[in-house]
This record gives C-alpha cells, structure tokens and sequence, in this order.
C-alpha cells in the first residue's frame, strides 16, 4: 500500500548565494520557512515540484521536504535536517540564517 | 618548499579562466546544473546544506607564511572570516558565492594554491606526515615525492574518471602520522638490506562504510620504480575496480574481493609492462624538486636551556604546552611547535582570518617561514628554535591559539557533520564542543593521557572514527540523531578499526556515555603510564561495555 502523503513544502538552494529557498504561495521564493507554502494535496505539491525544477537559473536541486502547520499556523520542519536548514550551523548561532532571520 | 614552475603557473591560470567561463555559462543557462555540477566538483566546490563550500588544496600540508596570509584575506573578502583545516590537510570555505569563486581560485593562484581534484572520482591532494622534514625520527623528508606524485596525478589523463576517488598518504618515518593503511594507497618510506631508502606500499586501505587496514603489496620497492608502480596500482584499479555500485567502488573493495596475493600478481604484471614503457622524470627534475625540500639554514647559536627550563618551571601553562604541543626536531636546537586549532569549547579545525594571520607572522618570525596542516586539524610550526619557545607560547596565548591538549582527550578529530555537510547524518561539531566542555580542565586531561577522539557525521567517515581510540558515528535513527561508539581503534603503524561498542545513544546521553568510558578507563589502568589504548589492549571491551552499559550488568 501506498503510503499517505504528507505536508510538503518545496526547497531547494539558491543558485547564486547558495542559500537554503522555499517556495511561497505565490510562486517566488523565500529564505525563512515560516513564510513556505505549505502543500497538503499531493498533486499540487507534485506540481509545484515540477514548476520549481525549471526554474534552473535560479535554483540547485529542488525538493519536496516533509513540514508540518505549527500552532500559528505557518510551516514547520519535520526532520531535524530540515530544521537545521531554517537556521544555519548550530556552533555559530550568528552565521547563516539564524542571524538574519 | 615547492615553487611553481612556469609550467604549473600556467597550468593553474588556465584552469581558472575555464572555470569562470563554465560559471558564466551556468550563470546564463548554456550550462544545466547537471552539466555544470561535475565541473565545479573538478574545481573543489560542493553545494552543502547552507551554502556552497570550496575545498581549497593544501598539498602535502606545507604553507607558507604569505599562502597562509592569503587564506585569511580570502576568508574575510569573500567569506565569513574563517576557514576550516580538515583531515585531508585542505581548507574548506563555508560560504562563498558562485559569482566569487573564479576570483577566490584567483587569488589562490596568486599564492600558488588551487582548488583542483579536491573532489571528484580522481587521484586527490596527496597528503603526509604534518612533521615532515622536521621530525627526529624520520628516514627522509617523504614530501619530494609527494610533490611527484602532485605533478604525475594533476590532470593525468587516464585517471580522471576512476571508479571512485583515490587517496594517497606518505610518510618518511616509522611512527606513522599520516594515517597510511588507512588510505587507497599508503607509502612508508623504508630501508632494504643494504639501508637504501625505498617505499613500503600499502594498498586498500580504508574507512567509510566497509573499514580496512591497508595489505602490504610491495614491502620494498625502489625509488626510481615509484611512479610506474603507483601507475600500474591505478591502471589496474581503473580497470578492475566496480562501477556497478558506488558503495563498492573504492579500491579496498577490490583488494578484499580479489585477495592481496591475486592483485599484487595483477599489480606486478601491469608493472613490468610500464616500467619499460616509463619514461621516467629526468635526474635534474627530481633534484630540482628535492633542492626545494631542503630544510633551513638552521641558527646553529647554542640554546640557553637552562633558560628555557627555568621559563618552564615558572608558568605551568607553558610546562603543559611543551609536554603536549612541542615535539623533538632533528635538530637538538629546535623544536616543533604543534597550534591546536581546538580551544575548549571551540569548534575543531577551524581558525579565524586573525589567527590565521597570527599563525603566518609567527611562522615568518620564528619558523623559517614554514607551517603545515595536520590530518588532525591543527597547525605545526616546523622548525621553532627552542630558545623562541616561550615567546611563541606567549604569542599563540595571546591569540587564544595556546591550548596545550594535543594528544589529549580535547584534542579531536570532528568531521563538518551536518552542521554543513550535505551528507551527514547527524552533528558532529557540537558534539566535539560538548565533550570538550566537560573535559575543559586542562590538567585533568594531562591525568587522563593521550587519547584520541574521533568523531564522524555519517557512515563515510571524514572524522575518522574507526581509528578514534574512542570513536562516535552520528546516524539518523528514525528521525533523532543516535551516537554509535565504536573501541580501540587506531590510526598509526599498529593500525587497528575500532569494535562498536553496542546500541548508540542519544544526542543528550552520548557526552555522559564518553566520561563513563574515561572514568572506567582511569579506575582500571595500571599506573598513569599506560595509555588508554594499552588498557583496552589488555583488558578489551568488556569493562567499558559495562560502564556503558550498567543496566545490562
């Protein structure tokens, strides 16, 4: 049996700056997760997947990454590696997206 | 140390141009990510999980004091304002942006450094002992022939495309710290019967996912056959090694599938076939290499060592700091000065622009101008006279560079882990941090003795775990991140793969689970002389599973 499908948000690295991007509701991208798109019809998210990998000249490696709607209702991670990636290096709290974010 | 020919100038210049071509190409869309992705890995730069990072090549870990300064400057114009040193004896950059690299690879030139065959399914930065050309015990300085070897691999043309990337190792004395039976191919510099220098040769040897000591496959062989043997190990590699399957594609998988006595006859065969078709590098060139390998002109002026002793006695920072991070030169007047780049608390291997620039002025002042990078991450300065000791602690205190536990429990190895690695499983830095936290007393480490952490974020073992005396593996179980311990390894001469301890532990519960094995160790030992290695050789596992483990007791 097929497993269910899950809240998706659709990630992936900025081409230029490297940065870790999620896709908003409107189709552009964001660098803070809470601000994602939160998929929970699969095919959308399929969809959205395939609209983000065209977008090459923008973007490095697309992905559909498992979230979850937090109690304020915006996106969170599942897994912890997606975790790390709203926030940046855990030994450096002022590098990466935790400082600016 | 090496200088560029006019050759490698341009060579390196050229590689440049046609890397930021390619990355314009990306930059417009001629170029696909799948297309440009293998050429960028060819140039050192990865995609991790925050940021693009970019392996820069320190070959064999011999710096100068103006490569070292430029390191910095590249680290603050183009990065965050450090760099970290890694167990290949590289440098990685955290966070540059692709519009920079070209002129990062750029300003490396300028310096003579580059980023080329850090990645890739290719021969990769040779690497060597961090004492080399220094060290008391060595039988000859092992980096000339690692610079042959740079220059036979760089861009060789039947070897760019191996299947799966080839490390080598060499080191020029018997006690073995650069780790060769733990590479594709490890070179030990040895001497026959009639006590001509030649080379041990070690093939398959290993970490990552399926570990392997090295297997001797030539205990002897001569100079002057170096390089069509090392060819005739890669010819029959290439040939022979799998393709089908990426996990099994490392040469110590064909040494343990075929058996050492099969592929030594393979090896040997290829051998005599491009022995006689080697045209082999002209007398002048190896002496020309050899010539800038020469050591210093030593300051043969006697050293005031009552001076010295009486600096000793009256700091007991610095009496810690010469009895772990000064080391015997071969020449009575000087010394090595090893800079631990794991101050307590701090992140292993990495060093800010300053330090950077602090380590470089010290070089250029007290160490003939020379630094290396060691595979444990730290930095040696080579030829220290032992008179400039005191001032050299007194400088590196001052830069927060003095930390005196190297050997020590503090002093680790720890991978990137997925604090940056796109690979990893789980964190292996704040891990590190953790342990050295609860370790800090630099005294107690001196009581505890040379032990050796090892530390990695996934099964492919950057941190060198295997060989940690206590190593720790961070996985992804079910979601958490689960801390496997793996025993008794070791990296050296009497190379030996850890055994695993049992089930791993939590991320709260493996910093506990570590002072439980230290703790058992120090109410075990035989007197504070034996180390922790030689307890558990001679007592095994059993004790420290059951300080791990007391609930199954």
């Amino acid at each position: 049996m097929a497993r269910a499908f899950t809240p998706k948000v659709v990630t992936a690295n900025d081409l230029l700056e490297g940065d870790v991007i999620y896709m908003t509701g409107d189709g552009n991208w964001t660098r803070d997760h809470a601000e994602a798109k939160l998929f929970e019809d699969e095919d959308e998210a399929k969809a959205a997947l395939a609209k983000a990998e065209t977008q090459s000249l923008k973007l490095v490696g697309a992905y559909l990454a498992d979230a979850v709607r937090g109690e304020d209702g915006k996106p969170e991670p599942v897994h912890f590696r997606e975790a790390f990636r709203t926030r940046g290096p855990s030994n450096y709290p002022e590098l990466g997206k935790q400082a600016e974010l | 140390m090496y200088e560029y020919n006019q050759f490698d100038h341009d060579f390196v210049r050229n590689r440049v141009r046609e890397f930021r071509a390619q990355v314009e190409r990306r930059l417009d869309g001629s170029l696909t990510e799948d297309e440009f992705k293998p050429l960028r890995l060819m140039n050192g730069l990865y995609l991790q999980l925050h940021a693009y990072m970019l392996r820069v090549a320190v070959p064999y870990g011999t710096l100068n004091s103006r490569q070292m300064n430029q390191l910095a400057y590249i680290s603050e114009k183009w990065d965050k304002g450090y760099g970290h040193f890694t167990t290949r004896q590289n440098i990685q950059y955290n966070w540059p942006k692709l519009k920079d690299v070209p002129d990062i690879l750029d300003a490396l030139a300028d310096v003579e450094m580059h980023a080329i065959q850090t990645s890739g399914n290719c021969v990769r930065n040779v690497t060597a002992d961090h004492f080399a050309g220094a060290a008391a015990d060595e039988i000859e300085d092992p980096r000339p022939t690692a610079e042959l070897l740079r220059q036979w691999s760089m861009d060789h043309p039947e070897f760019q495309f191996l299947p799966r990337k080839f490390k080598i190792a060499i080191t020029g004395a018997p006690n073995d710290r650069a780790v060769t039976k733990a590479h594709d191919i490890g070179l030990r510099m040895v001497r026959n019967e009639n006590d001509e220098p030649g080379y041990e040769v070690i093939v398959g040897g290993g970490l990552g996912r399926t570990p392997m000591v090295g297997k001797v496959a030539r205990d002897f062989l001569p100079k002057a056959d170096l390089l069509p043997y090392v060819e005739a190990i890669l010819q029959v590699y290439n040939l022979n090694g799998r393709r089908d399957n990426k996990f099994k594609a490392r040469i110590k998988i064909l040494v343990h599938e075929t058996g050492i006595e099969t592929l030594r006859e393979m090896i040997e065969e290829v051998f005599e076939t491009q022995k006689a078709l080697h045209i082999p590098p002209s007398e002048e060139m190896v002496k020309a290499i050899e010539a800038q390998f020469q050591p210093p002109e030593f300051d043969a002026g006697p050293v005031d060592e009552e001076k010295l002793a009486a600096a000793i006695e009256s700091d007991p920072l610095f009496k810690s700091f010469m009895e772990t991070n000064v080391h015997e030169h071969f020449d009575p007047n000087h010394a090595i000065v090893t800079i631990s780049l794991k101050p307590i608390g701090g992140t292993p291997g990495d060093a800010t622009a300053d330090q950077m620039r602090v380590m470089a002025n010290l070089a250029e002042a007290y160490a003939y101008d020379e630094l290396r990078v060691s595979h444990e991450q730290n930095i040696i300065l080579p030829h220290v006279r032992r008179d400039d000791l005191p001032e050299v602690f007194e400088r590196l205190r001052e830069a927060g560079l003095a930390t005196a536990n190297v050997g020590l429990i503090t002093d680790m190895i720890a991978c990137p882990g997925m604090d940056y690695c796109a690979l990893a499983t789980a964190r292996s830095i704040p891990v590190a941090q953790e342990i050295s936290n609860a370790f800090e007393d630099i005294k107690a480490q001196h009581d505890i003795g040379p032990l050796k952490i090892k530390i990695s974020g996934c099964i492919n073992a950057c941190g060198h775990h295997h060989v940690g005396h206590i190593g720790i593996l961070g996985l992804d179980k079910a979601g958490v991140e689960s801390y496997q311990i793996t025993l008794g390894g070791d990296g050296t001469e009497t190379a030996t793969i850890g055994e695993r301890a049992g089930p791993g532990f939590s991320y709260e519960e493996i910093v506990p689970a570590i002072q439980r094995i230290v703790e058992r160790y120090v109410e075990i030992r035989e007197g504070v002389d034996e180390t922790f290695l030689e307890t558990y050789r001679r007592v095994g596992a059993e004790p420290f599973k059951n300080a791990l483990y007391p609930e199954t007791v």
